[in-house]
């Protein structure tokens, strides 16, 4: 069927009226059924330069930025929230339109009616949400205690029907944490991209033959779970034609140029985060695909670079401002006010050709005309074959911002493809064809000592695992600890995730992502995404008490409670085999255990070494370690080795991390490098070589993700002191960019702790 | 391919990737991952150093050099640390051993734990060169190499001179970080291992030269006559210490020294610091720096211009 006949050429809603949305692309199976890939493959333009064809801020932005700022400032003396309409609950549709400033924004939508006004979504849980209005003082309206909880059910009252009180106990104790049980899930990413090549009259006769197809004989449960989650997709694109409207578009139809792609994808994306408060809210990988539109508007004469870089940072203006009302208790949990809008830029094609083009400079060219900020979450798909001048330009942009994270394209590729985006931090899916289901992670320092304590937790005292054996004795011997280690393993994962199907078997039925789904083909890969903390504090105790003597000091319960170190262990981060081997034994063994589990909805398991930033929370949760950590110290964020422990420098610690296995973690290993600038070359020219030198080298030897943050210790020091100075000092840390000032105190100082790469 | 299968004469630096240990002496499970037989005796033997071989074309295309058996047997010697991936230690992202052992005595040192050898962790070329190779393509991505520091490398002439063999049958871009006063002590087959000398001269006068460090200048440019000779490149490095070495007269002729040398690829100012201040209450020498403050940015790019005025790069 051709697309360009259905199109009215007498339509009269654009200046363009009259021309046809694909006139100028190279056709192709795209054109047939849905198939974003193929027309970007059909259509990109590569580009090999370097940055030097980018335009200057315009006035325009500078001011619309600077009105921004102002509300931004307003939030923060706010205490972190400025405005909260709690009178409706959050629908696509439930807002008129918003604006920053009308006469300024070329890229239009709001969550609410005005900019940082936060919505209630009240359906993961109606506790965070009733708990975050008292927070923040403010009442809800009385039609909330009417309807939640005794008239309609929500996502969390589901999950807590369901558990296990060994699954609450495991929770209580923080054996396992951070579990979407009381919000969204997230992790889900939409293809936004869809909406803007389509128009969604074509998606919705689409997914009515989905619907269709699934008129058969065997009509059985899945079957039936299907066709109504069709059904609520279908209404969702209407609702979403109807938002588009609201402000004066026709999303019916295809875009007809660049600035109509930019504007449908970002509604497309905007009706995603009014219907959903999902963990993480990622974009997918869409600047490469704009790119095609913007390249033909330049062929056209309709626009130029200055206009293109403009609508490239009003666009990520509005990325920066998506906002979910939350608990403190959850921004302690998530550090500052993450929503981990990720975006997937760079990368290669499997037929060799890059898919960075002149939009991907642009697109991180915004930390710069905007200054840095930790959202959107920036991600550099990296290849050793990406062209140089992108390598250089990301370089550089690093050491100036700090805001970009790096995650290996030759390594994902042969698994994903090339048309996968990064949900949330590390988490790799084929856009519009796979998705996860977000499942936290579980605490290994903490089982370690469960299988010393005999499942008894070593704060409490409670039994929380089961009643094995404990270590006898008075010295850990490594056999005998790795043979109860084993089972406790075992156990945790069975535990673990029976918790994660309640979850997700809950959340598919209380708060299904409707429009995310709707721009999903109609069978997708689901993935079950199981994660590690503290994977250096239990290899390293490992390796204490195989290589020196680890003596148990045991309290009057006669739990284990502290350990004595005698002699010297090699521990994570020095590329020392004899420790790295059992950080890889833990992946893998504890990746076994989760792939013996039976998982909801068929989904594949996977795991990720992860921990955002919810170290410091794992870390007050766990006991004294035998490596000679002390209790509630934080644990290493990610796959990072224990803070000051990897004395070998910044190439022996990557190395260490780079031999995780991604095989046994295809959720994502997540590794975070602090270096000061000094220590990276003394002139600029210098620092961009080494740094792209050293991502060659980490992903070369088999690193997954690296975050890349260059500054001084004295920098941040002296923000805790003067947040004022540094609205907006950008870190990243395990897996997403943040805020320094918003981190709480603690995780200030948890940051400054950690390994500094500096000079001898 | 053809693989040549049995290891050939001792003096064979490399051997196939197939080639399994002879003997293993070693009671580390750590697997080689080269794949190279241990060393017999590492005790009294003389070093052989490995001399350079006629190639055959078959050979090149089925054999790496490893390096690692580079100088046999193993030189035993004394290591401080290792810091591996500075990058401000020459070219690129560098692995950096820093040897343990110094004649020097500087006012100014930030590394006073290094001065005396035997206070380093012993250990043999073979192992070092063995730590090295596991890191040879991250610093061929990152154009970087291996650069020998201190304590004063020198010390350990021998030990200094199996490493820079090895690291070169690696094929590794090699520095010497070294304060020149030990030069004699290196022959020409050492020197001619080493790709960029960073020779650190501290003061330009006899006196000076003496107070701040103890021992005498002299050696010390007669080691930079003999690589101008040679054509070696060299950065020259200069620590600016506000009332020690900021005398402008001094400054002046150093510089001259170093344009009429005619090898100075570069030169780096470095300012006075005293992040190694803590290090000193172990030497039960006095900190003479205690009450000297970091110069300031106006007065190093000043001397950095004395430098620059004289055609000579200093960033």
């Amino acid at each position: 069927m051709n697309m360009q006949m259905r199109i009215d050429p007498t339509g009269d809603e654009t200046a363009q009226g009259g021309l046809a949305p694909w006139r100028g692309f190279q056709g192709g199976d795209w054109q047939r059924g849905v198939d974003v890939r193929d027309f970007i493959q059909k259509n990109v333009t590569p580009y090999d330069g370097d940055q030097d064809f980018l335009a200057e801020v315009t006035p325009r932005t500078e001011k619309l930025w600077a009105e921004l700022k102002d509300v931004l400032k307003a939030e923060r003396d706010n205490g972190g929230v400025l405005a909260v309409d709690s009178s409706r609950v959050s629908t696509i549709v439930s807002h008129g339109p918003g604006y920053i400033d009308k006469d300024l924004e070329q890229i239009v939508g709001l969550q609410t009616d005005a900019p940082l006004k936060r919505a209630v979504m009240p359906f993961g849980g109606w506790r965070m949400v009733k708990s975050g209005l008292d927070a923040y003082g403010l009442k809800g309206e009385d039609w909330f205690g009417t309807v939640f909880p005794g008239i309609r059910k929500t996502h969390n009252d589901g999950v807590f029907d369901v558990y296990t009180p060994e699954m609450l106990k495991c929770r209580k104790s923080g054996i396992i944490t951070g579990l979407p049980d009381a919000y969204g899930r997230g992790r889900i990413i939409g293809d936004y991209r869809r909406v803007a090549l389509y128009g969604i009259d074509r998606l919705i006769e689409v997914k009515n033959a989905e619907r269709a197809s699934l008129e058969v004989s065997a009509f059985d449960e899945s079957v039936m779970r299907l066709r109504e989650e069709l059904a609520e997709q279908i209404k969702a694109l209407k609702e979403l034609a109807k938002m588009g409207k609201s402000y004066g578009f026709d999303l019916t139809r295809p875009a007809m140029n660049a600035r109509e792609a930019m504007q449908w994808l970002y509604l497309a994306y905007l009706a995603a985060v009014k219907e959903a408060n999902g963990a993480a809210m990622s974009l997918g990988r869409v600047s490469s695909f704009l790119d095609i539109y913007i390249e033909r508007d330049l062929d056209e004469g309709t626009l130029d670079e200055t206009e293109v870089q403009e609508l490239y940072d009003h666009f990520v203006m509005k990325l920066r401002i998506v906002r979910f009302l939350r608990t403190p208790e959850y921004d302690q949990l998530f550090s500052g006010d993450p929503t981990w809008v990720t975006e997937s830029i760079g990368g290669m094609g499997i037929d060799g050709r890059t898919l960075v083009t002149r939009s991907s400079f642009r697109i991180l060219h915004t930390l710069t005309t905007l200054g840095p900020a930790p959202e959107p979450n920036l991600t550099v798909l990296w290849s050793e074959r990406l062209p140089q001048g992108f390598k250089d330009f990301c370089a550089d942009v690093s050491i100036r911002t700090s805001s970009i994270q790096y995650e290996s394209d030759d390594l994902m590729r042969p698994y994903w493809g090339d048309d996968y985006g990064i949900a949330c931090c590390v988490s790799a899916m084929r856009i519009g064809k796979q998705m996860q289901f977000f499942g936290a992670r579980a605490n290994l320092a903490k089982t370690l000592l469960y299988a010393i304590n005999g499942g008894r937790d070593e704060k409490s005292g409670d039994q929380v695992g089961p009643t094995y054996a404990p270590v006898a004795g008075d010295v850990l011997d490594y056999d005998d600890v790795v043979a109860k280690l084993l089972p406790m393993m075992d156990w945790l994962a069975k535990v673990y995730v029976g918790a994660l199907n309640s979850i997700h078997y809950c959340h598919d039925k209380y708060f299904y992502e409707r429009i995310e789904m709707a721009l999903h083909d109609r069978d997708i890969l689901r993935t079950m995404a199981c994660g590690i903390a503290g994977l250096s504090v239990a290899a390293d105790s490992l390796s204490a008490i195989k290589y020196a003597k680890v003596k148990v000091i045991r309290d009057d319960k006669g739990l284990a409670h502290d350990f004595e170190i005698e002699g010297e262990w090699p521990a994570f981060g020095n590329n020392d085999d004899r420790v790295d081997s059992l950080a890889v034994w833990l992946v893998e063994t504890f990746m076994t255990a989760i792939r013996k589990q039976q998982t909801y909805r068929n989904s594949m398991p996977t795991q990720s070494v992860l921990t955002i930033t919810s170290n410091v929370v794992y870390g007050k949760k766990t006991g004294n370690t035998p490596d000679g950590r002390r209790a509630g110290q934080p644990f290493a964020p990610g796959a990072n080795p224990m803070h000051g422990r990897d004395a070998k420098g910044p190439i022996a610690s990557m190395a260490s991390v780079a031999k995780l296995p991604y095989a046994h973690a295809q959720d994502g290993i997540s590794y975070t490098f602090t270096i000061v600038p000094s220590a990276l070359g003394a002139a600029n020219d210098e620092r961009i070589a080494n740094l792209t030198g050293l991502l060659d080298g980490y992903f070369d030897q088999g690193g997954h993700h690296i975050n890349v943050n260059v500054f001084d210790r004295e920098t941040l020091i002296d923000a805790m002191d003067h947040p004022e100075l540094y609205p907006q000092l950008t870190i990243r840390v395990s897996g997403y960019a943040v805020n320094f000032i918003k981190l709480t105190r603690e995780q200030q100082l948890d940051v400054i702790s950690r390994t500094f790469h500096g000079l001898h | 391919m053809a693989y040549i299968d049995q290891p050939e004469d001792g003096d064979l630096g490399t051997t196939g990737p197939e080639v399994k240990p002879v003997t293993a002496k070693s009671a580390e499970p750590v697997i080689d991952p080269a794949g190279l037989p241990p060393d017999e005796d590492s005790s009294s033997a003389p070093p052989v150093v490995a001399r350079p071989r006629v190639d055959s074309s078959l050979r090149t295309a089925t054999r790496k050099a490893t390096g690692v058996r580079a100088v046999r047997p193993a030189i035993k010697g004394f290591i401080h640390s290792t810091e591996i991936g500075g990058a401000v230690d020459g070219p690129g992202v560098r692995y950096v051993l820093f040897l343990s052992g110094c004649m020097l005595r500087c006012a100014f040192c930030h590394n006073p734990d290094t001065w005396h050898m035997h206070e380093g962790k012993p250990t043999n070329s073979r192992d070092v060169l063995k730590d090295i190779s596991a890191y040879g393509k991250f610093l061929a991505h990152t154009h970087g190499g291996v650069t020998l520091s201190g304590g004063e490398p020198l010390v350990q002439t021998d030990f200094t001179a199996a490493i820079l063999r090895g690291c070169k049958e690696m094929g590794l871009h090699t520095a010497l970080d070294t304060a020149g006063f030990l030069g004699a002590h290196a022959d020409d087959y050492l020197l001619a291992d080493v790709d960029l000398f960073l020779l650190d001269i501290k003061a330009f006068t006899e006196a000076t030269y003496h107070d701040l460090t103890g021992v005498a200048l002299e050696p010390t440019l007669q080691f930079a006559r003999r690589l101008a000779a040679m054509g070696k490149p060299v950065w020259l490095r200069y620590v600016l210490v506000p009332g020690l070495t900021d005398k402008f007269d001094e400054i002046n002729g150093l510089a001259d020294f170093a344009r009429d040398l005619g090898n100075i690829e570069r030169v780096d100012v470095l300012p006075f610091h005293k992040m190694g201040e803590f290090k000193w209450s172990v030497t039960n020498v006095p900190y003479r720096l205690g009450a000297t403050e970091p110069p300031t940015f106006e007065l190093t790019e000043e001397v950095r211009n004395v430098f620059r005025a004289r055609g000579l790069l200093a960033p």
